[in-house]
């Protein structure tokens, strides 16, 4: 229990990926889904960077640069395609956006 | 034990002492430059020449009434210039006052990248401010505020990759000790980055002439109009606390940090003397009286003109001095 | 030993964080613990020797994108409450459920994985040829501009897109 194993950071892992998981599922503001998804792609950096560390491999922190990359885009594109849906729509509850829905 | 708990803890209690200290004579210190700037001679009732003003004016401050706003958010309000205060005094966990590991609390590997990332959670208060006063004026005042901001953060975080690139190191005493090694203080070999890193290092502190979010005249103090008594103190130190940090990181990279002037010709080494940090000090010196020499003087950007200025002149003057830098780095 | 005690004390108040994020009721304070949530797994990677990741943390995804989410929670200024109206057909508590299951489940394998023996370092994987350079950041560079030069010139056609087209969407008229 002392000693700190990449176990311990995988389970810390899992349970912030549950989380977002469960932000994601239950809320219905937009934004705090994109921020829950955040907090999903978050577990999986901590993840990447431990294994890094004990395997003292570079490419895992390579790797977590790079999400932070990517998610940087992502947050930027899915804002603006949400700014653009509210200049229309007014809401930003996901049970109104359902123009195409059947 | 000692050494990993007391010492920093000690060290860490003595420069946040003299920060907030420096901060409130710095305050005391524009008035009177800028008054005489204006023939005038500023506080003078206070004390003598009017110096115990700095002791004056933090215990009107404190001493003043607390409001809150009627519908704002309370603990957003509190928080704000907390947020705004703590990252301006943080940066100065890794800057050197001397060589040896005495005169700084620590010394990272990603020193100047520490900085940077502190400054830009310092925006955080200035949008909390203005949002949590729940009103119109300190709205507007606080997106523009942090607009501005996070511009000319990108215009400076570029140029500084240029001196990262001449110093080949992150660490703020590795640049000191490259500016050792090459003889020459780096403004010299890079006087583009300089410019354009003291001219953001105005635009990040909100001062002139790019103060337009907190101009009296256009919107009636911005995003702390809400604020009063203990919480603008709070905001009113960041400011200053940030004017210091943008003066010692300029003074670092580009001005030889601690080094005396020629630090290599050993004809001038009776300077020695003068011990390494009172050097460091003049440079800040040397920095906050042109801040507030260019605040006596030159009049404010219009909005649009200054993020205009950001990204159309700045960030291309940026990437250019890069690409030059890396030009040279690799022909010589 | 003190290893421990940092490690169980930031997870304590990431997982904690985490929570409050996706359980507040404003908005504003959701982003707030999210900021908070971010700086301390910059700790974390601090603790883990990656450094300049943890800057990276700081710099990028604390001090911009969700400076981002801020903008947009205070543009999106609605009047009601934005989550008044729920669908009839969500199954919010058996959503709930199922994540805990598989959550338990993941931690089911992951300790029975671990009993069986630990890894070894990767001899000859892309990044493991790095010991001869000291310090988090050169050796990322060293990794990142040999062994991994086309996803980077990829990344950052793919920001570059990205700006475009956040450009495009918000912009009013065209």
């Amino acid at each position: 229990m002392l000693e700190i194993t990449p176990l311990h950071y995988n389970l810390l892992a899992a349970a912030l990926f549950m989380i977002g998981v469960i932000g994601v599922m239950v809320r219905r503001n937009v934004i705090i889904i994109f921020m829950s998804i955040e907090l999903i792609l978050n577990a999986v950096n901590i993840n990447l960077i431990a294994l890094s560390h004990q395997l003292q491999d570079m490419s895992g922190q390579v790797f977590v640069v790079f999400i932070i990359a990517v998610a940087a885009a992502e947050a930027a594109v899915g804002l603006g395609i949400l700014i653009a849906f509210y200049r229309n729509k007014e809401t930003v509850n996901i049970d109104e956006i359902q123009l195409m829905r059947w | 034990m000692v050494d990993t708990i007391i010492v920093p803890l000690l060290k860490i209690a003595v420069l946040i002492n003299a920060l907030l200290v420096s901060v409130t004579f710095l305050v005391l210190m524009e008035r009177k430059v800028i008054a005489w700037a204006q023939s005038r001679l500023g506080p003078m009732r206070a004390g003598p020449y009017g110096i115990l003003q700095a002791l004056a004016d933090p215990i009107k401050l404190i001493l003043k009434e607390d409001i809150t706003p009627a519908k704002a958010d309370k603990y957003v309000f509190t928080l704000a210039p907390i947020m705004s205060l703590v990252p301006a005094l943080v940066a100065f966990a890794v800057i050197p006052f001397g060589p040896d590991p005495f005169y700084y609390i620590s010394d990272i590997n990603v020193g100047l990248l520490f900085i940077l990332s502190v400054t830009s959670i310092g925006v955080y208060g200035i949008i909390l401010g203005g949002w949590a006063s729940n009103s119109k004026y300190p709205l507007l005042a606080s997106l523009r505020a942090s607009a501005q901001l996070i511009s000319y953060e990108i215009a400076v975080t570029m140029t500084l990759v240029s001196v990262i690139l001449t110093a080949g190191t992150l660490s703020l005493v590795g640049i000191v000790e490259a500016q050792l090694e090459s003889g020459i203080w780096f403004g010299f070999i890079q006087p583009v980055a300089f410019a354009l890193v003291f001219i953001g290092g105005l635009a990040e502190t909100n001062r002139v002439p790019f103060d337009l979010p907190e101009a009296e005249t256009e919107l009636t103090g911005g995003f702390h109009t809400e604020y009063s008594g203990m919480r603008f103190s709070l905001f009113f130190l960041a400011e200053y606390a940030n004017i210091i940090v943008i003066s010692a990181v300029v003074a670092i990279m580009f001005l030889g940090g601690w080094l005396r002037p020629f630090p290599n010709v050993a004809a001038l080494s009776f300077l020695d003397v003068v011990p390494p940090w009172i050097w460091l000090i003049g440079k800040i010196f040397v920095f906050l009286y042109v801040f507030i020499w260019l605040r006596a003087t030159l009049p404010r950007y219009r909005y649009d003109q200054l993020m205009a200025l950001g990204w159309k002149l700045f960030i291309p003057i940026a990437i250019g001095n890069l690409v030059l830098t890396a030009i040279a780095k690799v022909a010589f | 030993m003190a290893e421990a005690i940092a490690f169980y004390t930031l997870s304590a108040l990431i997982l904690g964080l985490g929570i409050m994020v996706v359980s507040a009721r404003s908005a504003v304070h959701s982003v707030l613990f999210l900021v908070l949530n971010f700086l301390l797994v910059a700790v974390l990677y601090v603790i883990l020797g990656a450094e300049y990741v943890a800057v990276i943390q700081v710099l990028v995804y604390a001090g911009g994108i969700v400076v981002l989410y801020l903008f947009v929670v205070m543009l999106v200024n609605l009047k009601r409450e934005p989550e008044q109206f729920s669908d009839p057909r969500r199954l919010g508590k058996l959503g709930t459920l199922l994540a805990g299951a598989v959550l338990a489940q993941v931690i089911g394998i992951a300790v029975y994985s671990s009993t069986r023996g630990t890894t070894q370092p990767v001899a000859g994987g892309l990044g493991s040829d790095t010991p001869f350079l000291t310090g988090n950041t050169e050796q990322l560079g060293w990794v990142l501009y040999t062994s991994y030069l086309i996803p980077f010139e990829l990344v950052s056609m793919l920001l570059l897109v990205a700006m475009v087209g956040a450009i495009v969407l918000a912009k009013k008229h065209l």
